[in-house]
């Protein structure tokens, strides 16, 4: 996994041409959607809900994917599996690594903003 | 909901995504496209937007609260109805299992995330390419189907119409036996039966060529004129001529219509059968033995007026003989494998009529037996007329609609024809007519018609060309009597019949004095005392049903002109024979 980029330039540019005026309103609301994403997942994994665990890792998933973040959609992707084999060890561990993830593609999109 | 749409131009588009970004990168996409965007965070929300919006075109995300996307789909797949409104499913799903589900419940194709523009344009007019040729398609069931629809109406109205104007006639009477298809007028089969004023009847049974409207608008004149000149008293070479033009100068070229025409007379008990182009007809002796009535005319509506033969044969039968006469559906009635009937199994099931009870029957089971279950498409059309003693049919119903005219009460004419008119005009027709104007007679116009016609038939048969009657009393002087007939009308010079009509009515009826006076030299009618005397003058029936129908008969002058004093009250006329 950590062979992917953090974030797809080409897939970031592409969006900023299609959404112009609007892209910083998409990074905010990508932002603000991955937060509650992980608070799901957190909540989940709390309850031992592998299934709501799974189906929040495959929306997290397809989200990453589209704004451009290969490396967290495929560490979502990851955590889906997880969730579907029900090894919530693995699920915790993956979820770590996502959180880390997500604070990393944060502050890179926060830059590329105010630049 | 299927309004009509420019082929180009803005989709209204519904887009239903619960991750807030991508529905926005989606939305920003289709838009760029230059559709009008609706979007939705759920499935439940989608199925609201759609009964509100009508988009053309649905793209759904699979994993949503509250409805997911595959509920979602097949909602909006019930409420298109068959307005085809492709529905286009988001995912991130690699599963092929899941994937094939989203198809079963309703969707039309998946777009895979990430969304690429490209492929979102492409897919998006791949889908209205497909969307509006399915309302095209449509359109043009509903077309056909509309059409089609209309046309059983008008088939409908059509068959009504047709069965007025050309109903079956006399075919119920007790000694014919027949058989048409229930939807023959589509066929362009025709089968008619009249009975004639004086006794005796018509029949013509006839096949157009071609199917459908036009045949059964071809057979409605035929009908009209069938039974309209058979009812006035029309000889069977009058109608045939008269039907004959008709046809010749309404139907397009290449239509025509092969027939046979028989004309029965049950006193004299003999035939006249004319075929033009009609399959082999049969007359069927009572030992079993068969006469071919072969064609041996072009049919009707081919020849010009001038060109057209009505020549019939005659043939002298005897009670018990059948004729039989099929068009040519029977000869090509198929069976399972193709093959047709034929005149062989034709003659076959003749040979055997005596097993069935009688040759209708016999024709009938053996098709039947052929044809076996395979008997789809009934094309029959086949009758049979069974020759009886004049006595053993009654009450026979041309179904001539009674006139709502007052008509006139006191009348007198006189008309008389002459020389080679004698040859080749039949008066009896336009006499009846004259005196068919007087409603109260019309209910009697077997009686009217058999005086003028006895009357007529002396004055020219015996009065004129000196016939001995007493010829026609055998086979052989059958022939030579119609043969001598021919040659001495041919021959005619300086003859003339007149005949003077008279009327007038009374309180509960009125009277007809009919006076016919010929130009031949007479006879001694104050010997005319005995039957015997009687028997040689006037053939058969003549003198003696002369005075059984009227009040008075007198001879005058030489004995070449006769008086009938008939008179009719409103009561019920004796059998219309």
């Amino acid at each position: 996994m950590s062979d992917k980029p953090h974030l797809d330039e080409e897939a970031l540019a592409e969006l900023q041409d299609v959404m112009e005026d609007d892209f910083d309103v998409l990074i905010r609301t990508y932002i603000a959607d991955s937060d509650e994403r992980i608070h799901a997942l957190r909540t989940a994994l709390r309850n031992s809900d592998t299934d709501a665990f799974a189906k929040s890792a495959h929306s997290f998933k397809g989200s990453c994917i589209n704004i451009g973040a290969p490396r967290l959609g495929a560490l979502c992707s990851e955590a889906e599996m997880a969730g579907n084999e029900q090894r919530l060890e693995r699920a915790e561990i993956l979820l770590d690594t996502i959180e880390t993830e997500f604070k990393t593609i944060c502050t890179m999109l926060e830059n590329s903003l105010e630049s | 909901m299927d309004e009509p749409l420019p082929e180009k131009g803005p989709l209204r588009v519904l887009i239903a995504d619960d991750s807030d970004s991508d529905r926005l990168i989606l939305q920003a996409m289709v838009k760029r496209l230059g559709h009008d965007v609706v979007a939705a965070e759920d499935g439940f929300a989608a199925v609201e937007q759609y009964r509100v919006f009508h988009p053309h075109i649905v793209l759904l995300d699979v994993m949503m609260p509250r409805m997911d996307g595959m509920e979602a789909a097949h909602e909006i797949k019930a409420l298109a109805g068959e307005v085809l409104v492709p529905v286009i499913f988001l995912t991130s799903l690699s599963d092929a299992g899941a994937l094939a589900r989203c198809l079963e419940s309703g969707g039309d194709d998946f777009l895979p995330k990430p969304y690429n523009r490209i492929i979102i344009e492409a897919k998006i007019n791949a889908f209205n390419r497909m969307r509006l040729m399915h309302r095209t398609l449509s359109h043009q069931r509903d077309l056909i189907h509309a059409r089609n629809w209309q046309l059983l109406q008008e088939q409908e109205v059509a068959k009504r119409v047709f069965d007025n104007v050309a109903h079956t006639g006399c075919l119920n009477a007790s000694n014919i036996q027949h058989h048409a298809s229930p939807t023959s007028i589509f066929n362009g089969d025709v089968l008619f039966a009249c009975p004639r004023p004086s006794g005796g009847m018509h029949i013509l049974i006839g096949d157009f060529t071609g199917h459908g409207l036009p045949a059964a608008i071809g057979a409605m004149p035929v009908a009209e004129i069938f039974y309209g000149m058979t009812s006035k008293g029309f000889g069977c070479g009058d109608v045939l001529r008269e039907i004959n033009q008709k046809l010749k100068r309404i139907l397009p070229t290449g239509m025509f219509c092969c027939a046979a025409f028989i004309e029965a007379d049950f006193h004299l008990n003999c035939l006249r059968v004319w075929n033009g182009g009609l399959p082999d007809g049969y007359l069927i002796r009572g030992n079993g033995e068969r006469e071919i009535l072969t064609s041996n005319h072009l049919p009707l509506g081919v020849l010009s007026p001038e060109r057209f033969a009505a020549a019939v044969d005659y043939y002298r039968t005897e009670p018990g003989d059948t004729l039989l006469f099929a068009t040519d559906g029977i000869l090509e009635a198929e069976n399972a494998d193709g093959e047709m009937f034929g005149q062989d199994r034709l003659l076959e099931a003749l040979d055997s009529a005596e097993e069935h009870g009688s040759a209708f029957d016999a024709v009938m089971a053996g098709v039947r037996a052929f044809t076996g279950a395979h008997l789809v498409q009934d094309d029959l059309t086949i009758v049979a007329l069974e020759m009886v003693e004049e006595e053993a049919l009654v009450g026979l119903d041309n179904r001539t609609p009674p006139s709502a005219l007052r008509g006139p009460a006191s009348w007198d004419c006189s008309y008389s024809i002459s020389d080679r008119t004698l040859g080749h005009f039949n008066p009896l027709p336009l006499l009846l007519h004259i005196c068919m104007e007087v409603p109260g007679l019309r209910r009697r116009s077997g009686e009217v018609y058999t005086l003028l016609s006895e009357l007529y038939t002396n004055a020219l048969e015996h009065g004129i060309l000196g016939l001995p009657s007493d010829w026609k009393s055998s086979p052989e002087g059958f022939g030579r009597y119609y043969a001598e007939r021919e040659r001495r009308l041919a021959s005619l010079r300086g003859h003339r019949i007149e005949f003077t009509l008279h009327h007038r009515t009374s309180r509960d009826g009125g009277e007809l004095r009919i006076v016919c006076e010929d130009s031949g030299p007479g006879f001694d009618y104050k010997d005319l005392l005995g039957p015997d005397e009687a028997q040689a003058r006037y053939a058969g029936r003549g003198l003696g049903l002369l005075r059984q129908l009227s009040v008075s008969l007198d001879f005058k002058g030489a004995g070449n002109q006769v008086e009938v004093l008939y008179q009719w009250d409103y009561s019920e006329p004796r059998s219309q024979g």
